[in-house]
């Protein structure tokens, strides 16, 4: 029953254990090579915002999966970093005129503080506990965006933010926009797939597997668990600061629980604890209420509908799943 | 085999949960290099010992003192710094993780790569990262489990997934490892190639406390026995003294001696 197997395609590309990194820059650069010819290519701005909408919700989902998928730790408020982040750029560069080059920092930090203060007590809470606190957290946030409005713009939303510049380069082209988005996606994909990698990210997975366990074998459960909300926070925070001056706009409605259910979806569908799998649900969710524009009164249907299918049918989510029909079916076939 | 350094010295140690006094007044040492049995009935208090000694909950009373330092109030993670690696009575592996992963992550107080340095990746990383996958596959040698390194924990047989829960403690590089029931559920060849690890191990200088229920197996390996019942220590000494003790008799055989006494009763 044991002897030793080959490893699934899967984890060859999950590189959980033993991918090795030349296989991985491989991958690498074909994802940039197609990016770069997918920017190229695609010339209609409806297309290319959409696919500026797959990248941000990527980093989303790729910044709650860290979060949810391999450390296990349930966060139903995650839409609340995105909103900082936006609205911390929105409030700094069109209110205090800060060059976005300098908002940025500032946005992600004030996601990370927040994060810290909210974790500290928040992380200490388990399962629907946790599930819970982050959902009020997420309220909260919510709420302060929409009512303190001489700074947010409240309910009405916040206009006029700058587009991106940093001295003489502009960035306001569609073109420019998806490459400056998706470059980000990329550079944190090699992040997370890095930390996953490394001691780090081990012992973040043995949280998710048993906390005492991971206890016990001397990984600081506590501080790790607040490093990585942290981290998953500033990720966050990234998107937000790139949804704001990619749209001009905020306003309180695109950070509230639906939008926190929704990067959950992502994470689920495309499959927990798999960072490819992050973009795929991403891309997925991003693109079926387009398709679907006859259902938009019934999104959230829709949504609950796929979300109970791939839990009942494909519980490892829609990537892996799919991976294992295919390694069931190939196996069939070489019988 | 055995000198005459202490290297964990439990003094007057008390726990209750509730009204229930797990543990009252227990003291006792343990050598360096030594193989110490934790033995008693079911209920004796000995998991709860193991949980104090490894900082999950704090003694009501008492005082902890490992290589002469008092670690009262130290958490789980801090003491397996200071070198105090545990096994736990229903293995507790990281399932999803396969068997090299599980001993890596044994290894998280012996190495120091943070959350920067991990996406960095600089060469002492590397090196790091390298030496830790080398010594994990040294530890598998040991317990005979190279062969299944990339094979996920959960998917191991129950004995082989003891095995390697043992190797997970010893990556810690403990000075003492507490053992909570490492046989049960293994079957008599496991067993004894169990206790020859055992013995190993306690050779290359890590003392050892043992709980567990097979006799052959602790008498045969403990240098010296400790007998709790209903939380109090009841005897403490070599196993051949320890075995012909009255009141760890009185203990074990308790209600058959009742019993006989009562027979005898009746008939007089």
């Amino acid at each position: 029953m044991c002897a030793p197997r080959e490893l699934s395609v899967l984890e060859k590309f999950n590189g959980s254990d033993s991918m090795d990194s030349r296989y991985r820059k491989i991958v690498y650069i074909v994802f940039a090579v197609a990016v770069v010819c997918i920017g190229l290519a695609v010339k209609n701005a409806y297309y290319l915002q959409m696919l500026i909408f797959i990248g941000l919700n990527t980093l989303l989902a790729l910044s709650l999966n860290m979060l949810m998928g391999y450390a296990g730790q349930i966060s139903l408020g995650h839409a609340a970093f995105y909103g900082i982040g936006a609205y911390m750029t929105a409030v700094l560069t069109a209110s205090y005129h800060v060059p976005p080059l300098l908002a940025l920092p500032a946005a992600i930090g004030a996601a990370m503080v927040v994060a810290w203060i909210v974790g500290v007590p928040t992380l200490r809470l388990t399962g629907y506990y946790l599930g819970m606190g982050t959902l009020g957290f997420g309220m909260i946030v919510h709420i302060v965006l929409r009512e303190w409005s001489s700074v947010t713009g409240g309910a009405s939303g916040f206009v006029g933010i700058p587009p991106l510049a940093a001295g003489p380069l502009v960035i306001d082209s569609e073109q420019h926009y998806f490459f400056l988005v998706w470059a980000m996606v990329l550079l944190c994909i090699i992040m997370c797939t890095r930390i996953i990698d490394s001691r780090v990210g081990r012992a973040l997975r043995a949280i998710h597997d048993g906390e005492m366990a991971a206890a016990a074998v001397g990984v600081n459960t506590k501080k790790l668990k607040l490093q990585v909300f942290i981290l998953s926070a500033g990720m966050a925070a990234l998107a937000g600061f790139l949804y704001a001056h990619l749209i001009y706009f905020v306003s309180p409605g695109t950070f509230g629980f639906l939008a926190s259910i929704r990067i959950v979806t992502m994470v689920v569908i495309g499959g927990m604890a798999s960072i490819w799998g992050s973009l795929f649900g991403a891309s997925l969710l991003t693109l079926l209420p387009e398709w679907l524009h006859a259902f938009s009164e019934f999104e959230m249907v829709v949504y609950g509908l796929i979300l109970m299918t791939v839990m009942i049918f494909l519980p490892r989510g829609l990537t892996r799943g799919v991976l294992d029909l295919f390694e069931r079916w190939r196996k069939t076939n070489d019988r | 085999m055995t000198d005459n350094r202490i290297l964990l010295e439990i003094k007057n140690v008390d726990k209750a949960f509730g009204g229930i006094r797990a543990l009252r007044d227990i003291s006792f040492c343990l050598q360096d290099r030594s193989i110490t049995g934790l033995i008693g009935p079911n209920g004796a208090g000995k998991t709860t010992l193991f949980n104090l000694i490894t900082g999950i909950f704090p003694a009501d009373n008492g005082e902890i003192r490992f290589n002469g330092r008092s670690v009262n109030g130290f958490r789980v993670h801090e003491l397996v710094g200071l070198g105090i690696a545990r096994t736990f009575q229903n293995v507790e592996l990281f399932e999803s993780m396969t068997a090299l992963e599980n001993i890596m992550v044994g290894m998280h107080t012996r190495t120091g790569c943070g959350m920067i340095g991990s996406i960095l990746r600089l060469p002492n990383i590397i090196n790091e990262e390298r030496r830790a996958r080398t010594k994990a596959i040294d530890l598998l040698k040991f317990v005979g489990l190279e062969k299944y390194a990339h094979q996920k924990s959960g998917d191991l047989p129950f004995g082989w997934q003891r095995l390697l829960e043992l190797a997970r403690a010893l990556a810690a590089e403990p000075e003492l490892l507490l053992l909570d029931e490492p046989a049960a559920g293994l079957n008599m060849s496991e067993t004894r190639e169990l206790g020859g690890l055992i013995r190993q191990i306690r050779d290359q200088g890590v003392s050892i406390l043992l709980v567990e229920h097979d006799m052959n197996l602790t008498m045969s390996i403990s240098d010296k026995i400790v007998v709790l019942d209903q939380g109090s220590k009841i005897a403490e000494g070599p196993p051949r003294a320890v075995q012909s003790d009255e009141a760890v008799m009185a203990a074990y055989l308790g209600k058959a001696k009742k019993q006989e006494q009562h027979a005898s009763h009746t008939k007089s």
